[in-house]
């Protein structure tokens, strides 16, 4: 049983983001670039699984739209645990642009369960998991928050409104993840680091898809107004407040 | 040319998230010159259907027929994307929530559309559609230009005012025809949470801390939430920690919220924390560090120790309800 582990490269999350080109375009000056965290919770998950002989899954493979800038995240990935990378050698227009670009690795190798992240902290589209699966024409359960296999065969639990469900799809099938899929990420060890220079990223050249979205330009939130202290002895004024000035309880 | 805009039922009721759906659906509609259809799948009573009228849809269809009962994206994608082909929709609105994330995406590569996702606001223009979104998980905003002929929005949750009008909409049945075998997805088991209100549904969100020490410490907490009415949740230490419940746990990696009033106790206000809740109209904070970032973000602050502030203010709600 393979696994594929869809991988996207984001600013590392505390960072303050700065624009340039008239707003245009993201400052990339000084940005650390990490692997998006919900992929970084998936590969966890997967090489968990790979870990229990029980499961069957016998190999992890990691994938990525990008350039060759991003080489470093995907060889973290391998030394994480990942078997091999193959990396598209593109950069990631849209959702759209990347979600075709994985089908088309998806379709060379045959994958038999498929993770993506259910968003990338940097646009937020929560489009290319779903978007693979349509491609593919087979199922996708989302908000996934556990998945366990035994002898091949996949049971889910996903996230519903006020509580979860626990769920079996076919394979192939594209499982589009969420926090609690595993607890902390799997870290890097020494070993990992130096076995991962061995292992093998494939690179392929993109398909021509036609890009269906762009972003004109961003705007950062609006500056808030200043905090209004009260004081800790007389909570009772903050109740006051929010009663009869914000109006909200 | 219109607008489409699916309306998801929780066991045959709609909730105050697709109101605004309707309400937006139609004021993007009335921006195109164009009519706004709901499309309801499953069960619904008609008194209820007649809700939506209430909040500018023009038409209701209400699908009913076998095997929607299970929610399968494949599945529900291939039934939404045949009637928004049929109506020649536009535009294909849903909600940013977890079955509107699972379905925007595979309708779009259906229809061959361009998705914009969690948006905010109204779009910016119509000729060329640029809308509105959230961006670096909402550390930014992004104008984002979709240029196919079909567009697919996901609405991000309390982002927009209802807007009631004095309107009926014609409800018209639609039988669905669902082969059995195209649902591949089985459930196995549901767990669910009776009782409590949801998190990305509340008006009021009550949010605890590192800063409240322990989780022995979470009672004044529950307790001020049910005084409110409001929903419990917690920062990314606390469910890590196992102290509540990874579904609290609200920020970047976890919920995204955006109530009326959002009460941070004993939390210091990281990034990624704030993320996930700086679209709250109201943030209130507690903490004992006056320098915390979650200051810069509050409206109304108090300096000093959650877990002894907690049952004072306790106290002073319960003053106020009596």
């Amino acid at each position: 049983m393979k696994v594929l582990v869809c991988i996207s490269q984001v600013p590392d999350t505390t960072t303050k983001v700065k624009f340039t080109d008239g707003f245009k375009k993201l400052d990339t000056t000084g940005i650390q670039w990490i692997i998006n965290p919900w992929d970084e919770l998936s590969l966890t998950r997967a090489l968990e699984l790979k870990d229990d002989p029980a499961t069957g899954v016998k190999s992890v493979t990691v994938a990525h739209v990008g350039l060759s800038s991003a080489e470093p995240t995907i060889r973290k990935c391998l030394a994480i645990g990942a078997d091999d990378g193959i990396r598209v050698n593109a950069e990631a227009a849209d959702a759209f642009y990347t979600a075709a670009q994985l089908a088309e690795v998806v379709k060379n190798e045959q994958f038999d369960v498929i993770l993506c992240g259910i968003e990338s902290s940097d646009h937020n589209e929560s489009a290319v998991g779903g978007m693979l699966a349509e491609l593919l024409d087979c199922p996708s359960v989302s908000a996934v928050s556990g998945l366990t296999i035994a002898g091949g065969q996949a049971t889910i639990s996903r996230e519903i409104d006020g509580g979860r469900e626990i769920v079996t799809v076919p394979n192939p099938f594209v499982a589009i993840v969420q926090k609690g899929i595993a607890k902390e990420p799997r870290i890097a060890a020494m070993r990992g680091i130096m076995m991962a220079r061995s292992k093998p990223i494939k690179v392929l050249e993109p398909v021509n898809v036609e890009v269906y979205t762009e972003v004109s330009g961003f705007e950062l939130p609006k500056p808030g107004v200043a905090c209004r202290f009260i004081d800790a002895e007389d909570p009772k004024q903050l109740i006051s407040i929010l009663q009869n000035e914000a109006k909200v309880i | 040319m219109s607008v489409l805009v699916f309306t998801e039922n929780w066991d045959g009721k709609f909730k105050k998230s697709s109101f605004e759906l309707v309400s937006y659906a139609s004021q993007v509609a009335a921006m195109m010159n164009t009519t706004t259809t709901v499309l309801s799948l499953g069960k619904v009573e008609k008194s209820e259907l007649d809700k939506l009228g209430g909040f500018g849809a023009s038409r209701i269809i209400n699908g009913v027929g076998d095997n929607l009962t299970v929610f399968d994206s494949q599945a529900f994608c291939r039934v939404i994307s045949d009637i928004a082909v049929k109506e020649g929709a536009t535009v294909v609105i849903l909600s940013n929530n977890n079955s509107g994330k699972a379905l925007a995406p595979r309708i779009a590569v259906r229809l061959k559309a361009g998705i914009g996702a969690g948006v905010s606001k109204l779009p910016i223009s119509i000729s060329p559609f640029v809308v509105y979104k959230r961006a670096f998980s909402g550390n930014a905003f992004a104008h984002l230009t979709i240029r196919t002929d079909i567009k697919i929005i996901t609405l991000a949750q309390n982002s927009f005012e209802l807007i009631e009008k004095n309107a009926e909409a014609i409800i018209e049945d639609m039988a669905i025809q669902l082969d059995g075998s195209m649902v591949k997805t089985q459930v196995k088991e549901v767990q669910k949470q009776s009782g409590k209100i949801l998190l990305t549904d509340a008006d009021i969100v009550v949010s605890g801390g590192r800063g409240m020490k322990s989780p022995d410490n979470w009672g004044p907490l529950v307790e001020l939430a049910d005084l409110l009415g409001a929903a419990t949740a917690c920062s990314r230490p606390v469910s890590d920690e196992g102290w509540r419940g990874h579904e609290e746990h609200t920020g970047q990696t976890g919920k995204i919220i955006a109530p009326n009033l959002y009460i941070a106790i004993g939390i210091s206000g990281a990034t990624q924390h704030l993320a996930g809740v700086s679209s709250s109209k109201y943030i209130v904070a507690i903490n004992n560090d006056k320098s915390a970032p979650i200051f810069e973000a509050a409206q109304f602050g108090i300096v000093g120790d959650a877990v002894k502030i907690l049952p004072k203010l306790v106290d002073a709600v319960k003053e106020i309800k009596s």
